[in-house]
Parts: structure tokens; sequence; C-alpha cells
């Protein structure tokens, strides 16, 4: 789960991690009403979209006054930040943080995030900051120093501090950036997160050091033991994801919605990854990505492919499952077959089945009179369920 | 014959009396795999499934003998399960289990170092040496004892390799799945070793897919082996839409970079692995590599 920049820095907040003091709006007017409690002589009014380097698309700009913020939220709120993709609605920009623009005499950069490889979290620091920082880091190598970290009673302030000596040179600020960091190890651990980045970390001249833009993202199978965070995901999901994508959560299915005419279901991810390699091999764009979890019923399974059935982009479906060991055939053609009873349309669909209990998934679908093309490879699978799309569509 | 198990691994069932353990047990049981008992806290003294049910791990090897446990404990306890699998020094763990917290997973991966026991898994399909023995929830009607060596990061896309080696007349020696989640036991290049140094292995075929960069470390430590065994590899994930990244610090977290498609069949393809076009072909493509 990604939570939005102001969720991430109220969480960071109970870190004793200082941020700029700022208030979240969901229209202009909020945001005139926020500029004007917050008094400040400068604001930064920030699109509440997880999208990296929103500064490049717009997402962030700059006011002096309650009414220029008020126009800033104007240009942003309800709009795309990002044009030409619009896979996600979380780019439609709902909300804006308006908060204090703080003037910073050095900008850093520091992250802890998940080596999968290692199976450890590491702490990634560097003496410099900014959107700019991966093209930076690529040309210099050396910029990010790491730590690895531990888990259980977190490293020894010393590490930090030996970290924090690396990337400032007084006294002050290396004991501030230690205990940042430390901070930071902690917070990672009490919310789970494989993501937590504070690019910038702006250095003032009072020598503060605040938390200019933070990223946070939580590990979702950890969320049932967070509850506070659970919380979080369903204010999020209401603000990035689409009712289609909510309803497919309800129903143990992964679903994402694609530009394409070709309905996709699968079972596993990496036969949905390949599944869609080989529609665009064949010519085709898949409509969807559509994972029906192991554990999804059959009248779950029909409330997925009822939603190809009912997207009128949809010009034909291409059912391509293997039965492993829990989720079996004959579940995915029941759920067909009440999905098709629900929702009747002509509509061409293309049947690949293999492993646990194909034929007696074949028998339903016979039962049922479902009327489908069968095939047993899955590329000639992808290249007919194409053509049908195409043939529909002409 | 097979890696990681064989007609002498004795197998402990943690979490047995759960539904879905109860039900993959029983397949187990008919397919010829000796599971030989069940670990549930606070159920010691029954039997389920016919067999005697303990407490702890190591009272059951204690019993039984036993040489390896498959875990089906749910996600809030599964970690705890493994590690006391990992403290009772069985050298072979296969968790099933979906959706572990990921630091549990850390704290898993901490409590491995320095042993002999070899983790598979979480989120896996488990390991299937065709005709001998079978420990994980695979479907078994596709598979054919053979030659060929499968490590895959995906269940479903195993399955469908599966059958095409059996349709290609390959078979299989065994299968194994590391686990569809970040942090996890084996990794793929751990498999390959594996197959490489099995002389009933006669070629391997690596399952990949986007994310992460284990196809690239496998890809590193073939180029060192430089085997004379045919490696065929798939990479799914080619076309799929550029994942939405959150911040930079992916970009750094890893030393190999990577984690692309192209990065990967780069990878693979410098190393000397055959990288099959697409998914419907790789029984074929080993079938023509091991000919040649």
């Amino acid at each position: 789960m990604n939570l939005l920049e102001f969720q991430a820095k109220r969480l960071l907040g109970r870190f004793a991690i200082a941020t700029p003091i700022g208030q979240v709006a969901a229209s202009e007017s909020e945001a005139f009403e926020a500029a004007r409690r917050l008094g400040c002589d400068r604001y930064a009014v920030k699109a509440q979209v997880p999208l990296l380097a929103r500064m490049k698309y717009n997402g962030i700009a700059f006011a002096s006054t309650p009414e220029q913020v008020r126009a800033q939220a104007r240009s942003m709120i309800g709009k795309a930040l990002r044009i030409g993709e619009p896979h996600s609605i979380g780019d439609i920009v709902q909300q804006v943080l308006v908060e204090e623009r703080i003037e910073s005499l050095r900008e850093m950069y520091v992250a802890i995030t998940l080596d999968r490889s290692a199976g450890k979290l590491v702490m990634l620091a560097s003496a410099v900051g900014g959107e700019a920082i991966e093209e930076r880091a690529a040309a210099e190598p050396g910029l990010i120093h790491r730590l690895e970290l531990t888990l259980e009673n977190n490293k020894a302030v010393a590490d930090f501090h030996s970290l924090a000596s690396i990337i400032a040179d007084t006294p002050e600020v290396v004991t501030g950036l230690a205990n940042l960091y430390r901070d930071l190890a902690d917070a990672a651990v009490a919310y789970e997160a494989t993501l937590i980045e504070i690019n910038p970390l702006a250095l003032t001249k009072d020598g503060r050091l605040i938390a200019l833009d933070v990223k946070i993202s939580a590990d979702d199978s950890a969320l049932y033991r967070r509850p506070e965070l659970a919380a979080l995901r369903q204010e999020n999901d209401r603000i990035v994801c689409s009712p289609t994508e909510l309803e497919a959560q309800r129903f143990q299915i992964n679903y994402v919605p694609l530009d394409g005419d070709v309905g996709v279901v699968v079972n596993g991810a990496g036969l949905a990854l390949a599944t869609y390699d080989l529609i665009v091999d064949a010519g085709g764009q898949p409509a969807n990505f559509m994972d029906i979890r192991t554990t999804a019923t059959s009248l779950d399974i029909a409330h997925g492919f009822g939603m190809l059935l009912t997207n009128s982009q949809v010009k034909s479906i291409l059912v391509n499952v293997h039965g492993g060991g829990m989720q079996r055939c004959d579940t995915i053609a029941e759920g067909i077959g009440i999905a098709l009873r629900r929702h009747p349309r002509q509509i061409p669909i293309v049947i690949c089945m293999a492993g646990n209990n194909a034929d007696f998934a074949r028998t339903i679908l016979e039962n049922n009179g479902t009327r489908y093309v069968a095939v047993s490879d899955m590329a000639d699978a992808a290249q007919q369920a194409v053509a049908l799309s195409r043939r529909k569509a002409a | 014959m097979a890696v990681l198990i064989g007609p002498e691994t004795k197998v402990l069932c943690q979490g047995m009396t759960g539904r879905t353990a109860t039900f993959h047990c029983g397949r187990m049981l008919s397919y010829g795999t000796q599971l030989v008992a069940g670990v549930v806290p606070g159920k010691g003294g029954n039997r389920h499934l016919d067999l005697p049910v303990y407490n702890h791990v190591r009272e059951a090897i204690d019993a039984t003998g036993a040489n390896a446990t498959i875990v089906f404990v749910p996600p809030n306890n599964a970690a705890a399960a493994i590690i006391e699998a990992i403290e009772a020094e069985l050298p072979l763990i296969v968790c099933v289990t979906e959706r572990i917290p990921i630091l549990d997973m850390v704290r898993v991966r901490q409590a491995l170092i320095g042993t002999q026991t070899r983790l598979i898994g979480p989120n896996s399909q488990g390991i299937l040496a065709p005709g001998v023995t079978q420990l994980g929830v695979m479907s078994t009607v596709d598979a054919s004892p053979g030659r060929i060596g499968i490590a895959s990061r995906s269940a479903s896309l195993t399955s469908e390799i599966v059958l095409q080696t059996t349709q290609a007349g390959l078979g299989q020696s065994t299968t194994i799945g590391v686990g569809g989640d970040p942090v996890h036991g084996v990794d793929l290049k751990t498999c390959v070793k594996l197959f490489l140094d099995d002389p009933d292995t006669d070629g391997v075929i690596v399952i990949g897919e986007i994310g992460g960069t284990e196809e690239e470390e496998a890809a590193e430590l073939i180029s060192e082996l430089k085997p004379t065994k045919p490696i065929v590899a798939l990479v799914a994930g080619r076309h799929a839409p550029p994942e939405r990244r959150m911040g930079h610090a992916g970009a750094f977290a890893s030393s190999s970079g990577g984690g692309t498609a192209l990065s990967k069949i780069a990878a693979l393809q410098s190393a000397g692995v055959v990288v099959a076009p697409n998914a419907a072909t790789v029984g074929e493509t080993m079938r023509k590599t091991l000919a040649v």
C-alpha cells in the first residue's frame, strides 16, 4: 500500500521527525482557508497523488498569499497530473497539501527500503537530495551510503552516528541526523514499511532537519496487525481505486483496468504476465489484468467475469487457467456459467484450460451450454482471442 | 533421481488439521509422499488422516525420524512455525502459506543464517519429483518422470511448462517453486546450482518474471560456471505496463540493478541461456536445445 504524502508525514510526526506545518484540502476554498489558518509567508501546494517526480508534472507549486494558494489548488484539483496513461484514477488530483514552504540551506536524502536478495531492510543516505538524485547517483558512484538494519533493538546509535558523520560535518547536524536515522528505522519497523523515503530532507538556516517530502509503502500482508494502517488503506482505496477495482477486491480478484479490448482471466500473476505478453505479441491489447486468487469461490469468479461481460470496451474474452492444487478448473467453469446467466451477452470467449479437473471443467461448460472456442495451446488461444476482438470491432 | 527430495524424504505437516492442509495432505499421501506426522500446537496426541499429531516439531522428529516439513500455518503464525522447524534443524522446509508479513520473513531469513536448513517459499507451490514424491500443492496430472529440472517464481506458469515438457516427451526430474513473495528462502540461482550438480537432470528450465533481481543473479552464476547442460529460461512480463514506482530507493537498494524484463533477458542471454520467445514455446525450445 502506497501512502499519500500527507498521511506519510502524519505517521512520521509520531516518531519525532519534523515536517512542514500544513493541511490537506479537497477544494480551492478549503485550500484558501488552510493557507489563511497557517498564516505563512510562503506556501507550497502539493498534489496528493502517489507519483514520482511531481515537480516535473506540475504537481507542486509555490505561492505567497492565500489567494495564490487558491489559484494553484484550482489548477490542480480534479485534473490528471499525467496525461496519456489513464490506467489509474489515482493520477487525478483529489486533494492538495497546503504547507509552509521551507527555505533550505541544504537538501539531503535518506530512505529505508527492502533489499529483496539480502532479505533485509537497508538504510540509504546521501548528502544530496532532490528529484534528480537517481541521475546524480548513476553518474557519481559513492553518492549513496548504505547501512543494513536489523529488526530487533535496532542498530546502536553509534552506527547511525557514523553514517551521519559521512553525510554532515558539523557536530550538531551529525547528532541531529543520527537521531533522525534512528527514529526513521524505528518507524519503518513500527509501520512495517517496505519503503520510507525522505527526499528532500532539508537542513534549514537555523539548523533544523525537516522532511520536505515523504513516501511510505506499507506491507499489505501486515495490515491485519496494524489497524491504524488498515484504516489508511481504506481511506486511500477511495482516493486511488476506481469503483471497478474496489469491487474486484471484494471478490478475491486482483484487477487492473487497461486500455485494450481483450478481456483476460487467468489464475496466478505469472500466468497473467505471460498471457499479457502473448496477447501483445499477437497484435492485441488486454482490456485488463485479472488474476483470480486461489481462495476465490465460483461466486467470486462470477463477479469477476461479470465485470468483463458488462464492460462494453471488452470485445473478446480469453480465459487461460491452469488448475493448481488450490484453484481447480471446475470452480472457474462454474463461475463463468453463473456470470453468463446473470449477464447474457454475445461475446466470443476463448478458453484454454489445463491441470486439476480440466476435463470436469469442460463438462460443466458443456452442461451450462456455454459457447466458447476451446484451445489447448496458450499462444493459439491468445491469437484467436485477438482475432475475434478485431472481427467484432470491424 | 530428484533434487532436494526423494523416496527417503519423510515429511511433517505443520498446521495439518486445517482445511486446506487436510486436503493437500490427502493428495500427497495418495501420490506416495511419505507423510509421517502432523504438528499442531495444542492438538498433540490426536490422530489426523490416520497419522499422529504432535505439539512440537522436535517431538515429531524424535518420534518419526522426519527430515522435511511442509508448512500450511496461517500467515499470522507461519513465520514462528518456520523458525521452530529451523531450530529443530530440519534440512528442508517448504512453506505454502501466502501473505506472510514481509518483516516476519526478514526475521526468518535472519534465523536461517548459519544453519543447514533449506527453505522453499513462502507462497510456493512446493517441490514435485514426478512419480516419486510431492511436497506441495501443485497439480500432478500433467507431470511425468523425466530429466528436466524446473525452477520457477510462478506456480501457474510452472503448471503450464510442466505440461509442455511432458508433451515434448522430456518429463521432469524435479520442479521447484521458489515462491512469489519478495523475501523468501532458496532463490533461482540456488535451484540452478542444484540442477547442474544433479546427474539425473539433463536440462534446466528457469521461469522468471519482472521484478527483483533473481534472474540476473542466476545469470551471473551461470556465466561463472559455464555449464554444459542446456538452460532455457522464460521471463514473463515483457509487455507489462511499467510498475508505478514510489521512490528512488528501489533503484539504489540492489547492487546489480535491473529488474526489468529486458535486463533479465539480456543478462540470461549473455550467460549463454536460451531465452524462450514466449510462454507457449518453452517445452519445444528445451527439446530443440537438447537435440543440438
